[in-house]
């Protein structure tokens, strides 16, 4: 029964690996394919590996998957151009004919009476795989410690890198900064602050300069490359809405004789009050 | 016990056209750990299927291989990223020419 519950949801999540754009839903479809695995596990009588798949695969490798996802950029996302021409097709058609072939030769197979772990877990599943792992495996078991004491060696080598310029301090940093505005103008303050607007004050809203244009550089290149940067403008469009609406009930408010508030139009965004200054002086 | 076999089928080959249709190195090497599970589901059913406990020894170690191969992977693949700044697969072809 929990066979027929899962396997769907597990077939449909690993196509859906195939299928996804971005590699995080990847990530997250295939947690979805090792929990049901877990559950698999755990129906077929081996509660110690339903413990292992979670803690390990879902617990400990997935989430290696993600951070490295993280630190590559989720962005990252696949490219659609084939470098081998029909390669893809190729690939279905092979990958079919090779699900095929299993599958009819595995049906063709009787396996007969399933035995049962009853008898081999009668102690206790994780006792009875003690017993086998430390004394007729105990080899193989020494060999997976050397395997991994390798691999952790390896992951910090590979991930290791030798600094070849000497690392910059604040005075450098600040020498820096001030060599790049006297040579390119590049302006010597923090980066501008994103929008805060009274109906959206996220930082993925750019802020405004005088000329009711957006400051780019007030919003992180990350979300400008993942598209996600929202138009302060369009955020004003139902209040435009709104008052062209109370401008044609009332037939005397003109929007263009309103002071101009949220820059949309690219006017000059200074209101009454600074012409009224400026006239004073 | 056929049923958990072919479902452990089904996914080795979702696994292997992941494998040849994907370019992003991480998801190649997401459809290879989905490989070594199906492969682990049928090691699991095999040993209720004939009642000894050595397919779940065999499929404990094809884990922990598996969370070895999947950190120095991950490492090279970082380490390609960070000098060719790409993770797909076909940017790596430098031993071609």
């Amino acid at each position: 029964m929990t066979f027929w519950l899962l396997a769907p949801i597990m077939v449909a999540a690993a196509l859906g690996i195939l299928f996804v754009r971005k590699a995080v839903h990847a990530a997250l479809l295939l947690a979805v394919v090792m929990i049901s695995l877990a559950v698999l596990y755990a129906v077929l009588d081996a509660p110690f590996l339903f413990a292992v798949q979670i803690i390990v695969y879902t617990g400990a490798i997935l989430m290696l998957f993600l951070f490295v996802m993280m630190l590559i950029g989720v962005d990252a996302s696949d490219s659609t151009v084939e470098t081998i021409r029909g390669q893809r097709v190729m690939a279905v058609v092979l990958g079919l004919l090779f699900g095929t072939v299993l599958v009819v030769g595995i049906s063709q197979v009787t396996f007969g009476a399933v035995v049962g772990l009853d008898e081999a877990n009668a102690g206790g599943n994780v006792p009875a795989i003690a017993n086998i792992l430390f004394s007729k495996y105990v080899f193989a078991f020494e060999a997976t410690s050397a395997l991994l004491i390798t691999a952790a060696l390896g992951a910090m080598v590979l991930a290791h890198r030798e600094r070849l310029t000497p690392k910059l301090g604040q005075a450098d940093l600040a020498a820096q900064r001030m060599r790049d505005y006297a040579e390119h103008g590049k302006h010597l303050g923090p980066l501008p602050s994103p929008g805060v607007y009274a109906r959206h004050n996220a930082v993925d809203t750019p802020a405004l300069l005088p000329d009711g244009t957006a400051a780019e550089s007030s919003v992180s290149r990350v979300l400008a490359a993942r598209g996600t940067v929202r138009s302060a403008p369009a955020l004003a469009d139902d209040i435009d809405d709104v008052r062209r609406q109370i401008g044609g009930l009332d037939g005397h408010s003109d929007p263009t004789t309103m002071p101009e508030t949220s820059g949309k139009a690219g006017a000059p965004a200074h209101t009454e009050e600074d012409v009224q200054k400026g006239e004073e002086k | 016990m056929t049923q958990y076999i072919v479902l452990s089928a089904i996914l080795f080959t979702i696994g292997c056209v992941g494998v040849l249709t994907r370019r992003n190195a991480i998801v190649v090497f997401m459809c290879v750990e989905l490989m070594l599970n199906a492969c682990n589901l049928a090691f699991v059913a095999f040993a209720k299927q004939h009642g000894n406990l050595d397919g779940q020894i065999t499929a404990f170690f094809v884990m922990v291989v598996a969370a070895a191969e999947v950190v120095i992977g991950l490492a090279i693949i970082m380490t390609i990223f960070r000098t060719r700044r790409s993770a797909s697969v076909d940017d790596a072809s430098l031993l071609k020419y």
